[in-house]
């Protein structure tokens, strides 16, 4: 299952878009409640909306962003089943990608 | 790593304040220099960040920029913000917490096809500022709001 959950909603001719991206976003200073050791840092770093493949949002977050983090956005314009893509990079190099239609 | 760049910043503090003592001593009285020692202690990340991502642009402060955040948080590991401007021509905007160890929260370029607002969810770890910065095609903009963070709810 993807890490990514997108939602939009066409408001007065705009296209809310929410996502919520499932992450711990571990910022390295956390202590690991059994051991006592460092959890190492572990947050997206890059984040890329795109709308019909124009990239629309290109955003470097860190890790005060909360875990689970979730942004909202808002398109002016975006029609029914016009494609949403949203990918991230954290800073171990993991990815994921996910796409959505809007109804 | 972290102790690394933590060394390194109190490193180069000592020295920036050093040297000012050094030089500060011949041009300006002894009072300034106390008050701009007491100055950088608190802020100065948060400026060092700034100027890092903004090289030396002007800033200006803009009441055409709304922060939505509540003003007291009890759980400063999610607080949500909604930033909205009324600017013109919005190419970027960025969300600094100021006392937080590494103040960038994140910075989303926008395109064109996109109003100029953002929501996210930020850890804040004590009471702090938040500033954001509003880049458009005539210049930097920026606002900020404070945030009491509560630890435990039981404090005030």
């Amino acid at each position: 299952m993807s890490s990514i959950k997108i939602r939009t909603k066409r408001i007065d001719g705009k296209t809310q878009i929410r996502m919520l991206i499932a992450h711990p976003m571990e910022h390295g200073r956390n202590r690991d409640s059994k051991t006592n050791a460092l959890i190492p840092a572990h947050f997206i770093q890059e984040l890329t909306v795109e709308h019909n493949k124009n990239v629309i949002i290109t955003g470097n977050t860190g890790a005060n962003i909360s875990k689970d983090p979730y942004f909202a956005f808002t398109l002016k314009g975006g029609n029914p089943g016009d494609k949403i893509t949203i990918s991230w990079v954290d800073n171990l190099g993991n990815e994921d990608a996910q796409e959505h239609i809007i109804n | 790593m972290t102790d690394d760049r933590r060394a390194f910043i109190k490193k180069s503090v000592a020295i920036g304040g050093y040297s000012m003592i050094a030089t500060g001593g011949l041009l300006t009285s002894p009072e300034a220099n106390a008050e701009w020692l007491a100055e950088t202690t608190s802020t100065d990340i948060l400026q060092q960040t700034i100027k890092r991502l903004f090289k030396d642009q002007e800033i200006i402060e803009s009441d055409k920029i709304d922060i939505q955040i509540p003003k007291t948080a009890e759980n400063g590991a999610a607080v949500p913000i909604t930033v909205t401007s009324s600017l013109n021509h919005v190419e970027s905007i960025a969300i600094l917490v100021e006392k937080n160890p590494i103040p960038l929260a994140a910075k989303f370029e926008l395109s064109p096809d996109l109003e100029p607002v953002v929501s996210a969810r930020l850890k804040i770890a004590e009471s702090s500022a938040v500033a954001v910065i509003v880049e458009t095609n005539e210049g930097f903009f920026t606002a900020s709001e404070k945030v009491i963070v509560t630890p435990g709810g039981c404090e005030i």
